[in-house]
């Protein structure tokens, strides 16, 4: 058993995904500290989604090993992954698009319930109970996260694109993680709304204690949030750090801008 | 002058304004439809014709009224069971009414794994031949040297008397049932790396199995397995094969409940009543399963396979429910059946009984349990009346010698493309279909920008 310390939630050992011959993400080790708001970034194809879609199982790891909260999660199913408490959202939002917010977040609590088929036959008391529960957690995340009461019950097609983000944001809260893993969820939004959602992470983790990675584009809002930045590039590890200093590395300037004096190609 | 402060209120959209405008049209239309096709199509008594149209025009009136729903409901509910003592007990409409029951059962069924979990089964009669088989087994004298003078089990007095293995409907219902889940997840395992179109070739397959299985059981002794042999000798009897084969098993035993009328061939009442039961028994099922846990991550699972795993939603475990429980309702209706068809033959199980099922569903509206029941009453109606009346007509009106009933799937196949290029959300869709096929919003549409989709590059695990 290794040691599952207050310090370290999640830690990846030299994990290697090659698709065929095209090797994804390159023995990388990571590790993100209970309570912090870590970020991965690097451009694009570095293989920033490959390692999320491995730490929550979507992708079985080829080489290495990844530990989640003191167990081991390498190459388990998504489903358990998430009831262990790692909840995400996508980088394209991946909606049930002709669900209504209440029901998308009812589903992202699926782990969190146990009525099975007998019992939603014939509705037991126990299982009429847990709808009960499973629906007003529902209204309350999706308040949480800023949607208006009377969107609650809105097929998530017809929501607006800032409102459908935050909906996948509160289906993820469903399950009360422990780690959120949010990929690009600034994408496509303005100024002042990545402002908002950045103060919203800081609230999530201060109100919540919940563990916050990210992936993300806008650097702004990565210098502005993150407390520790790993950068990846062509599948590996090149840098790690405080913003402060992955602003200042070499390495990964010249991985976002090409080596100087290296004009064209 | 104060104004009271509304509270606002979502828009409602352009659809449902037009809806809530046409309601009235809409119920009168239906209860026309409903009119015509029951009284002029079916040969339904008037008044009971009457009373139904009034019952699905208030329905339609009011969707909303929980207190309404509830009335109309139990007034539906009275009036089926009210229905056969209007008709003559051996007639033709009882049989059709008969079978349009029993299909529905089947096509509900169904509409749990294709409806509901979105899984495109194109096997379905595999569960209509088990649910017969199992009745063939143990509701005739297929095994006759079983138990040297029969096995009895909770049977009427004359069948007491009878060589081979007599069960109670009842309990051959549950074998079957218990048999069907267990087929329905083991050929469930399989389809589980698969998505979409290749679901729908391993279930083909599979359907098509089982019907050869059926059609060359009679070749198969028990006495020949490898270490059971003796065993199932012993309990089925010397020279106990699978199947009848081609030739059939039969006469299989009518139903009997320990009292009321007899079952007969004459008196369709019995058999009604019981079929009216079943139905009842897979709508509430349908309709609870539909608004719970297992339900939503059906959907969820319909809609987008990746995020509902993601999101805590078992994928296996989800789908062998649903193939399971679809299944189920496939054996008992073809326990049914055949008992009221009195035979099991293999060549009822052929690859044309699934299309006919899935065709229920997909005419009355994929997971829409209104339409499902619609869409079997219309079937059964073209299958089992429509088509034999027209059958003596090319003679008559061109003297075209032509078998009409042989061109049923033709038929069928106009039917489907005039659906699919009208209305391809069913006669009466269910709502969130209504919106990925009329307002095009595809099955797990995403909204978002840029990235790559992880959809091509997940491996399936099972």
């Amino acid at each position: 058993m290794t040691d599952a310390t207050n310090g370290t939630i999640l830690s990846a050992t030299g994990v290697t995904k090659s698709f065929g011959g095209l090797v994804a993400v390159e023995n990388v080790s990571f590790e993100i500290p209970r309570g912090g708001i870590v970020s991965i970034i690097g451009p694009n194809g570095a293989g920033k989604t490959t390692f999320f879609n491995m730490l929550t199982g979507l992708y079985k790891p080829t080489l290495g090993r990844l530990e989640f909260d003191g167990r081991n999660i390498t190459g388990g199913r998504p489903d358990r992954i998430m009831a262990l408490g790692m909840a995400r959202t996508f980088q394209n939002i991946r909606l049930f698009a002709t669900m209504s917010a209440l029901e998308n977040v009812m589903v992202g609590q699926h782990s969190r319930m146990s009525g099975g088929l007998f019992g939603s036959i014939l509705r037991t008391p126990k299982v009429r109970k847990e709808e009960k529960r499973v629906i007003e957690k529902a209204h309350e995340e999706l308040r949480y996260v800023g949607l208006r009461d009377e969107l609650h019950e809105q097929m998530s097609v017809n929501l607006s694109y800032g409102d459908q983000r935050r909906l996948e944001i509160a289906r993820a809260l469903g399950s009360d993680p422990k780690l959120l893993l949010l990929d690009e969820p600034t994408a496509g939004m303005n100024p002042q709304e990545s402002k908002s959602l950045t103060d919203f992470m800081r609230r999530l983790r201060d109100e919540r204690g919940i563990t916050i990675l990210l992936i993300e584009h806008d650097m702004q809002v990565i210098m502005e949030v993150s407390e520790r930045i790993t950068v990846l590039d062509h599948g590996t590890k090149i840098a790690e750090g405080e913003p402060r200093e992955i602003r200042e590395d070499r390495r990964v300037i010249e991985a976002y801008l090409g080596k100087q004096g290296e004009e064209g190609s | 002058m104060t104004t009271t402060p509304t509270e606002p209120t979502a828009p409602p959209t352009k659809a449902e304004v037009a809806v809530e405008r046409n309601r009235a049209l809409v119920a009168v239309a239906a209860g026309i439809a409903i009119l015509v096709f029951a009284i002029g199509l079916l040969g339904m008594d008037t008044i009971m014709a009457l009373i139904l149209g009034v019952l699905v025009a208030i329905r339609i009136l009011f969707p909303h009224d929980r207190r309404v729903t509830i009335g109309v409901i139990v007034a539906t509910i009275a009036w089926a069971i009210w229905l056969p003592y209007m008709h003559d007990e051996g007639g033709e409409f009882m049989n059709i009414a008969t079978l349009i029951l029993a299909y529905s059962v089947m096509a509900l069924g169904l509409n749990i794994i294709v409806g509901y979990a979105g899984l495109l089964d194109l096997g379905y009669v595999a569960f209509f031949a088990l649910g017969a088989l199992t009745a063939g087994w143990f509701m005739s004298d297929f095994f006759n040297n079983a138990g040297g003078e029969g096995v009895h089990f909770l049977v009427a007095d004359p069948t007491q008397n009878l060589i081979g293995m007599h069960f109670n409907f009842l309990i051959v219902v549950l074998i079957a049932v218990v048999v069907c889940t267990i087929a329905g997840m083991v050929i469930g395992l399989p389809t589980l790396r698969l998505r979409g179109d290749y679901i729908a070739i391993v279930t083909l397959a599979f359907g098509e199995i089982i019907g050869r299985i059926m059609i060359n059981g009679d070749q198969i002794h028990f006495g020949d397995t490898p270490l059971i042999g003796g065993g199932l000798e012993s309990i089925f009897g010397e020279g106990a094969v699978l199947s009848g084969g081609r030739e059939g098993i039969g006469p299989i035993d009518k139903i009997w409940l320990f009292a009321g009328d007899p079952f007969e061939a004459l008196n369709l009442r019995p058999w009604y009543l019981v079929a009216l039961g079943m139905v009842l028994i897979v709508l509430f099922v349908n309709y609870r399963l539909r608004d719970s846990r297992l339900g939503r991550a059906w959907i969820a699972l319909r809609e987008d396979e990746v995020a509902a795993a993601s999101m805590g939603v078992p994928l296996v475990k989800t789908k062998l429910l649903a193939y399971g429980t679809g299944a189920a309702f496939g054996g008992a209706a073809g326990v049914f059946l055949a008992s009221l068809l009195s035979v099991v033959n293999a060549d009822q199980f052929q690859f044309f009984f699934s299309i006919f099922i899935l065709a229920m569903v997909i005419l009355g509206g994929l997971g829409s349990i209104e339409g499902v029941l619609v869409g079997a009453a219309v079937l059964v109606f073209i299958n089992f009346k429509f088509i034999p009346d027209l059958n003596d007509k090319p003679r008559e009106w061109f003297n075209l010698d032509l078998d009409l009933s042989e061109l049923s799937s033709a038929i069928y196949g106009f039917l489907l493309v005039i659906m699919m290029v009208l209305r391809p959300q069913g006669l009466i869709p269910e709502r969130r279909r209504k919106l990925e096929l009329v307002e095009h919003v595809g099955a797990g549409d995403t909204v978002g920008v840029g990235g790559t989709d992880t959809d091509t590059l997940y491996e399936a695990r099972a």
